[in-house]
């Protein structure tokens, strides 16, 4: 019990240094999971910081859905938009939707629409040079009569209004081999031959990269994709107009040499400087992180994740697994409802805390946490139980209060079992936790998520060691703290057996 | 003294303890005993509250055993089973001082106390600082025995203490067991299948079966004077065995 509240008191000393993403002062902004969003949200990052406004940015904290339901939330006060996006997904508007329509309607929600940046990002379907040149296909049109290529677009855009059945119908296309593959890796297997077809923003940079030919929309199919930020209204005015200023400034040459940028140098930060000229770009260079600086606040936020969720974890599983053993009925329903939670797939869980706890470290700790009970509570249960019975009434006839008998003799004998159950948490509860990298909470899946949108091996794993690293070594820790927990009697008895 | 007025215990339809009548003397040594399944552990766990009665009273010294009065009553009880149900977390010492440090006892007296146990239960003082697996059976019995009387408790109850140890060591133990009950005069119940030891060791026996008490009184009335052919037949079955 002494132990378990240490855990706690740690946990919580480290929650108070880590940064809130909702102070009063501070302008959040968000960014979806692809590098033109990262890069925009950085730039409107130091725009507002040059304004003189206390700025974070939230980077790639996921899809269009989690993006706008923390923008209604408040959760962040700006996020890049496009206009097709807006129209289609968010709205659902039907046919072509002008500008003035499509703000009346986010108004009536309390958000805003800023200016245009200046570049339509529309999607756009690619395939390699050669074989586009092979079959002779120049345009959508030309797919018709291709029933055998292999497509792999992303899930979102498998999902979309305005994605591929609606666009399959429109162009009468009929291809079987149709799967969703995410956007970064997608393009890894459009340049290894694993896919003929992919769709694409039309500011991608791995478009010249990797020599693709864009098919020509023919029958004007998708609609324009102009970004922009989309605001709340109640935002501070002068960040509204700050962030104004950039309407107009970015074209598509200029997004397009900036998400090249920041996919070779893995920096986004240093990417969206070049926005602020040569010689702000020179000088963000010298900024730029170094990994053993991203390791350690990656380490100390990924610790942050796990340490409180875990502490929670034990404070709340021991109890529950307690009371589950002394009642058989409440017992069916604790575990029942522990293990219900634990078959939520973890993105979803994440996904509906937002309306809740927003995005951030909160939701990451309250998601973990739940993940993390299962193994305590029926590790709990577990240990109580194989507890012989004349011993049970052993401690009984000895006249001990209940909870005495609990604290001196029961939970001691249960002590290995629950000890397990933790550390089978805290290594579940490590791994999962990458996953907060999704919302925004930092820790090693910031990392991984940026390698995954970059396809970056080197920084995926510069995410994935060390959490391997750390769930090896709290498995160590574990063993150690064993001899140090587990009274030696029982050792001795457990070993004889 | 302990009184059962009209206890029964049922456990839904089958009835383990038939509404009973019985009291147990004060400072005097009664052996329960029976065939198994007869009823006589459940009537003992019901002195210490481990069960309750179905229906009917039981009183120790006039105060009813319930789940309020229960409690306080243990701390007055010595409990030992088979196998002694010694912690296996806690060492010798430990176990038979937990609770003396539970209600706050003076280490002092404490210590004093474990020492005058060790000579009455023949137990080596240099093995308190082993855990119950490091021990033999027999060490085992005799720490169960020092920790039931730790408190210095005026009732004993000891349910088949000597049921899982070899032949030798039983008869030691069972000599060292009625030396200890002599010395100290409490009043003990003993539950045991064993009419020998039953005799050896009780000034009087309670015979049960199914649930019933057949016979009680010394085991001279059991030899001269069977209340009906089950008892002769328990002690025929008994002495046969150990004549062999």
């Amino acid at each position: 019990m002494r132990n378990s509240l240490r855990v706690f008191a740690i946990s919580l000393a480290l929650a108070s240094s880590a940064p809130s993403l909702a102070g009063a002062q501070t302008v959040a902004v968000g960014s979806k999971k692809f590098t033109e969003s990262y890069v925009l949200g950085e730039i409107a990052k130091r725009i507002l910081t040059e304004a003189g406004i206390t700025a974070t940015h939230t980077q790639g904290m996921g899809g269009t859905i989690i993006l706008w339901q923390a923008l209604k939330s408040g959760d962040i006060a700006f996020y890049p938009e496009y206009t097709g996006t807006i129209s289609e997904e968010i709205l659902k508007l039907k046919g072509a939707a002008d500008r003035s329509a499509m703000e009346s309607r986010l108004k009536a929600q309390g958000i805003g629409m800023g200016p245009e940046l200046g570049f339509n990002n529309t999607y756009a379907l690619v395939m390699r040079r050669s074989k586009s040149e092979a079959m002779g296909i120049a345009s959508m049109s030309d797919l018709k009569s291709h029933p055998n290529l292999r497509v792999g677009v992303t899930p979102e855009f498998l999902g979309r209004k305005d994605g591929w059945k609606p666009l399959s119908a429109r162009y009468g296309l009929s291809m079987k081999d149709v799967r969703g593959v995410e956007h970064a890796l997608g393009y890894a297997a459009l340049a290894s031959d694993q896919i003929d077809l992919k769709e694409c923003y039309s500011t991608d940079a791995k478009i010249k990269e990797n020599d693709l030919v864009v098919l020509k929309d023919d029958l004007g199919y998708f609609p324009q994709y102009k970004a922009l930020f989309l605001y709340r209204l109640d935002a501070p005015t002068a960040a509204i107009s700050a962030l104004a200023k950039l309407g107009g400034t970015i074209d598509e040459q200029r997004m397009t040499a900036m998400n090249a940028d920041a996919e070779r140098t893995k920096d986004y930060t240093l990417a969206a400087s070049a926005y602020f000229g040569k010689v702000a770009r020179k000088e963000a260079e010298g900024k730029s992180e170094t990994t053993t600086q991203i390791i350690l606040r990656t380490t100390k936020d990924h610790l942050v994740l796990v340490g409180i969720s875990l502490g929670l974890a034990i404070l709340a599983g021991i109890p529950l697994g307690i009371l589950a053993w002394r009642s058989r009925a409440i017992g069916a329903i604790v575990l029942g409802l522990v293990g219900l939670v634990q078959t939520i797939p973890s993105l979803a869980l994440l996904a509906f805390l937002i309306p809740w706890l927003g995005i951030g470290t909160n939701n990451a700790i309250v998601a973990l946490f739940v993940y993390s009970l299962l193994p305590i509570v029926r590790n709990t249960v577990t240990g109580l139980q194989d507890i012989p019975s004349p011993l049970r009434e052993s401690a009984e006839a000895l006249g001990l209060e209940p909870a005495a008998q609990m604290r001196k003799i029961l939970l001691p004998m249960a002590s290995r079992s629950i000890l397990a159950g933790i550390k089978t948490s805290a290594v579940i509860n490590i791994g999962t936790a990458t996953l907060a990298g999704l919302i925004g909470a930092g820790g090693y899946g910031e990392q991984i998520q940026i390698g995954l949108s970059l396809n970056d091996t080197p920084t995926i794993l510069r995410g994935a060691v060390p959490s391997a690293v750390m769930a090896v070594v709290a498995q160590a820790g574990f063993d150690l703290l064993e001899r140090a927990i587990i009274p030696k009697g029982l050792r001795l008895t457990l070993a004889k057996d | 003294m302990i009184a059962l007025k009209s206890a029964e215990r049922r456990y839904g339809a089958s009835i383990a303890v038939y509404p009973t009548t019985l009291e147990f003397e004060r400072g005097k040594t009664t052996a329960l005993i029976g065939p198994s399944g007869c009823g006589k552990s459940t009537l003992l766990r019901m002195i210490i509250g481990l069960i309750a009665p179905s229906s009917g009273t039981l009183e120790v010294d006039g105060t009813p055993v319930n789940t309020f009065t229960s409690q306080q009553l243990r701390r007055r009880m010595g409990y030992v089973i088979q196998d002694g149900g010694l912690f296996p977390h806690l060492t010798a010492l430990r176990n038979i001082t937990l609770m003396a440090q539970h209600v706050g006892t003076d280490p002092a007296k404490v210590s004093s106390r474990v020492a005058e146990l060790c000579t009455l239960t023949h137990f080596p003082q240099e093995a308190l600082g082993r855990f119950p697996v490091e021990l033999s059976g027999g060490q085992r019995q005799r720490v169960s025995l020092m920790r039931g009387l730790m408190l210095d408790p005026d009732i004993l109850l000891l349910d088949e203490p000597l049921g899982a140890l070899d032949p030798l060591v039983r008869s030691a133990l069972q000599k060292d067991l009625r030396s200890v009950f002599e010395a100290l005069g409490k009043t003990v119940v003993l539950v045991t299948h064993d009419m020998a030891e039953a005799g050896y060791l009780g000034h009087r026996l309670v015979l049960m079966r199914e649930g019933r008490v057949v016979q009680s009184g010394s085991l001279e009335d059991f030899q001269k004077r069977p209340s009906d052919a089950f008892v002769t037949e328990f002690l025929t079955a008994q002495r046969s065995l150990v004549m062999l």
